[in-house]
């Protein structure tokens, strides 16, 4: 696979995000890589805008990914994918959920939201791939799981087998979750590759 | 806790987990604490562990006195802080560093540069300096729980406290992590008797900080063979003096370059330093905030650069260090685009909404601190004026209140959590009443230590390993220091508080208002059967009175005149406001702003 890599993870305090890294790194960890993981709790987690960074490779040392070098950004919501851009580069692909949480000026009517954000991405020459994440994991029973619907179609921009991902969605998911989990995945996946 | 990495016999850890594990390899015995971003989460691991006893304290100065209080009886203690929490400890480090330890002895401070979740960035190496103490800083997670460990060894042999420098990028980093086995100290825990030692009246005090002296020579002799201090030889032509995540930035940035890493910030291996300023044409140093490192170097009589060229202010990262030291930008080729920003806000149904809505209503100057309810600064509630650090709000309206005489009257309150008043709010609620003011102070006791992920606290009616444990009576409590007005109210209760807030900011002596309703995250509030609202969006005339309480489940949907008109509605009507049901709790708080009638309790959920 390729030797290293940097995954971005962006969204909304609460939308799953911190799970949705884990797993990834945890299937990059089952792949031999070294990877490290960053991340800010606080402040951050009351509904504010949240980031986590991904580094894999034979050896990380900086937690921390420079803007411009993202190779993946996995987006909770449509507007924090563009808010994350400086981190991107021509080649970097973007896996947008689509959903939109309505910031505070916009919920109170002081602001509009705004409109064409995947079009700006792909504007820009990027490769956008939009995942209705919600869609799935309510069809699958489970509106919760949406996070791991996102990271099934992420599974399929990284050359991991699938089964790696499993293993680890098995390991870590509690059993009772776990189908529903499971098949969210691979809806996820099917979605990715679409 | 984490469970180990898929393929790998190595754990995959967050620094905060790694140094709860560290602290368990120790054989550390008792931790105590007080929680505070980014240094929380080691003693919630480490309560997790058999064989540890583990507490949160009311504050870090309580926190550091029990871990004395621990190693004199001869255990490896533990203390754990977020770099702020270290000036409140400050007072009992200072002269520990005299008394020196039985059983190993570490606090933990956690730096937060960047100010991710703090009130200011300062930099803690600061104290190890003032203190007279040693100081280690890793630079990741599987470093954070070796050096505690080689911190304990540290502190047994040469007779000291030692401090352990983390920050956001090492406790919230994970990275892999080797288990190892679990030491043995040469200490034995007993009452051990030492005065001259531990009691430190001047006489004793005088000995004591000769002994320290001797100690910090030897410590200096010590960091010139010490492991984690090592200098990686590469092109001669540049090289970097760095520590702790600013190593990383730098083998990331300069691969090739000649770096003298350093685990040990206090005392400096001066040897070292000057083999490597001797070895290279040119010598940076690169540290995150200030110039603690290049300042000591540069009063060695070596030549270097440091914050010339190094930002001060911030953290660090390789694309920072990189373009400091060469000039050269990083690779970006998109510029930002200018997007509504997305701040933090407090969860629909907070209980602290409610009271800050009202506060706003009363347009009182609100001398506010921190926890959750420090985002009743936000608008549209907008109702905190001041905020310095834990504990000030209700010492900062006294002396408004003194300095404005007269004209203060009914103008100032205070508001402060029941975490931040057990902190270090009650000594100012004892000063506003022997001092004579007529102060209405607010405590918003929602049963937690919200804002740093829910912690128990002295009112939680728990402790830190799960028992039950006893729940401070705040009305007694404020009655026994002379409070006679003391009132509780349910903050969901919107028009009852502003008639009971009115009533006591008019009175002329010193009143307490408890707020009290738990937090809409502790387990029993989450458990608890909802009904949520919702509006009938018919009746909504787009008033936007609901609105101004800033619940995010209340959203607004704009509507075209047209819109508007094919709707029945008046043209002039710009949107409605409709309530999400599947974010809404129920609180109630919207119900009495609706005066149409559009806002309805609906089933349980
Ligand atoms: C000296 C110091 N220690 C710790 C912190 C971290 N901290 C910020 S707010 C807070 C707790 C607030 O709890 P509470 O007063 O109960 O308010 P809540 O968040 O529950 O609304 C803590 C521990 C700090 N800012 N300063
Ligand atoms: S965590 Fe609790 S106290 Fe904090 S904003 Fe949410 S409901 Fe309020
Ligand atoms: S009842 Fe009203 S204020 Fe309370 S959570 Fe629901 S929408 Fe928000």
């Amino acid at each position: 696979m390729e030797s290293s890599g940097n995954i971005l993870f962006c969204g909304v305090g609460g939308q799953g995000i911190l799970l949705a890294s884990e797993l990834t790194a945890y299937a990059l960890l089952a792949s031999g890589m070294d990877a490290k993981k960053s991340e800010v709790h606080g402040m951050a987690q009351r509904g504010g805008s949240v980031e986590a960074h991904l580094r894999y490779g034979k050896k990380v040392y900086s937690p921390l990914i420079e803007p411009g070098t993202a190779d993946l950004l996995l987006a909770f919501e449509i507007m924090e994918a563009l808010r994350y851009l400086p981190y991107l580069h021509k080649g970097s692909k973007v896996i947008v959920n689509t959903q939109r949480i309505l910031p505070p000026a916009v919920a109170t009517g002081k602001a509009a939201y705004p409109e064409n954000i995947l079009e700006e991405l792909s504007e820009r020459g990027l490769e956008v791939i939009p995942v209705n994440g919600y869609g799935i994991a309510k069809q699958a029973g489970n509106v919760k799981a949406a996070n791991v619907a996102l990271v099934g179609a992420l599974s399929s921009l990284l050359p991991i087998p699938q089964e790696t991902f499993i293993e680890v969605i098995k390991e870590r998911v509690p059993a009772r979750f776990l189908e529903v989990n499971l098949t969210v995945f691979r809806e996820g996946r099917k979605a990715g590759r679409a | 806790m984490t469970k180990p990495a898929t393929s790998l016999e190595n754990l995959w850890l967050s620094g905060n987990e790694a140094l709860a594990m560290g602290a368990k390899e120790a054989a550390v015995t008792v931790a105590s604490g007080y929680p505070g971003t980014p240094s929380t989460e080691i003693l919630e691991n480490l309560s997790r562990y058999e064989g540890v006893y583990t507490e949160w304290a009311p504050n870090e100065k309580v926190g550091l006195e029990v871990a004395i209080g621990a190693s004199f009886a001869g255990a490896r203690a533990l203390a754990t802080m977020k770099h702020v929490g270290l000036n409140v400890a400050a007072d009992p480090l200072f002269t520990a560093s005299y008394t020196g330890v039985r059983g190993g002895l570490v606090i933990v401070v956690a730096d937060d540069p960047s100010m991710h979740s703090s009130q200011n960035e300062q930099d803690s190496r600061n104290y190890a300096d003032a203190a007279k103490l040693p100081m280690l800083e890793p630079s990741d997670p599987g470093e954070a729980k070796e050096f505690l460990k080689i911190a304990y060894d540290i502190s047994e042999e040469f007779d000291t406290p030692v401090l352990l420098k983390s920050c956001t990028r090492v406790a919230h980093v994970k990275g892999i992590v080797v288990p190892g086995e679990i030491a043995v100290s040469k200490v034995k825990i007993g009452i051990e008797k030492a005065p001259a030692k531990f009691v430190m009246l001047p006489g004793n005090a005088r000995q004591r900080r000769l002994a320290v002296a001797a100690r910090q020579d030897r410590l200096g002799e010590f960091a010139e063979t010490f492991a984690e201090n090592k200098i990686e030889w590469g092109d001669k032509k540049r090289g970097f003096i760095t520590a702790g995540v600013s190593y990383l930035y730098v083998k990331e940035a300069f691969p090739e370059a000649s770096v003298l890493k350093l685990g040990l910030v206090n005392p400096l291996p001066e040897k070292m330093i000057r083999e490597l300023a001797d070895g290279v044409e040119e010598l940076i140093v690169v540290e995150e905030l200030d110039p603690y490192l290049e300042t000591r170097i540069k009063a060695m009589g070596i030549d270097c650069r440091g914050k010339e060229l190094i930002p001060a202010i911030g953290e660090l990262s390789t694309a920072v260090v990189r373009k400091a030291v060469s000039g050269e930008a990083g690779p970006v080729e998109f510029a930002p685009v200018e997007l509504i920003p997305r701040p933090p806000n407090m969860c629909a149904g907070c209980p602290h909404r409610g009271l800050f809505y009202n506060l706003n209503r009363l347009k009182v100057f609100v001398s506010g601190d921190i926890g959750c309810y420090t985002l009743g600064f936000l608008p549209p509630l907008s109702a905190m004026d001041s905020c310095v650090c834990m504990g000030a709000s209700i010492g900062i309206a006294h002396g408004m209140s003194k300095a404005l005489g007269e004209a203060g009257k009914g103008k100032v309150v205070s508001v402060i959590g029941d975490s931040t008043f057990i902190h270090s709010g009650l000594n100012s609620l004892i000063n506003t009443v022997y001092n004579k003011d007529n102060a209405t102070i607010i405590i918003l006791d929602n049963r937690i230590t919200a804002m740093t992920g829910h912690q128990p606290n002295p009112a939680s009616g728990s402790t830190l390993m799960g028992e039950p444990a006893n729940s401070i009576d705040f009305e007694e409590l404020c009655r026994a220091v002379g409070v006679k007005h003391v009132r509780t109210v349910n903050p969901h209760e919107i028009e009852e508080i502003y008639k009971v807030l009115k009533e006591e900011i008019d009175r002329d002596e010193v009143s307490v208002v408890i707020t009290r309703f738990p937090c809409v995250l502790v387990p029993e509030e989450k458990k608890r059967v909802k009904y949520p609202f919702f509006t009938d969006t018919d009746e909504c005339t787009g008033c936007t009175a609901c609105l101004k309480l800033g619940c995010p489940a209340i959203q607004w949907e704009p509507l075209t005149p047209e819109e508007a008109e094919a709707q029945g509605r008046k043209k002039s009507q710009k949107g409605v406001a409709r309530i999400d049901e599947v974010t809404c709790v129920g609180c109630g708080q919207c119900l009495p702003l609706c005066k149409f009638e559009a806002i309805n309790k609906g089933e349980e959920k």
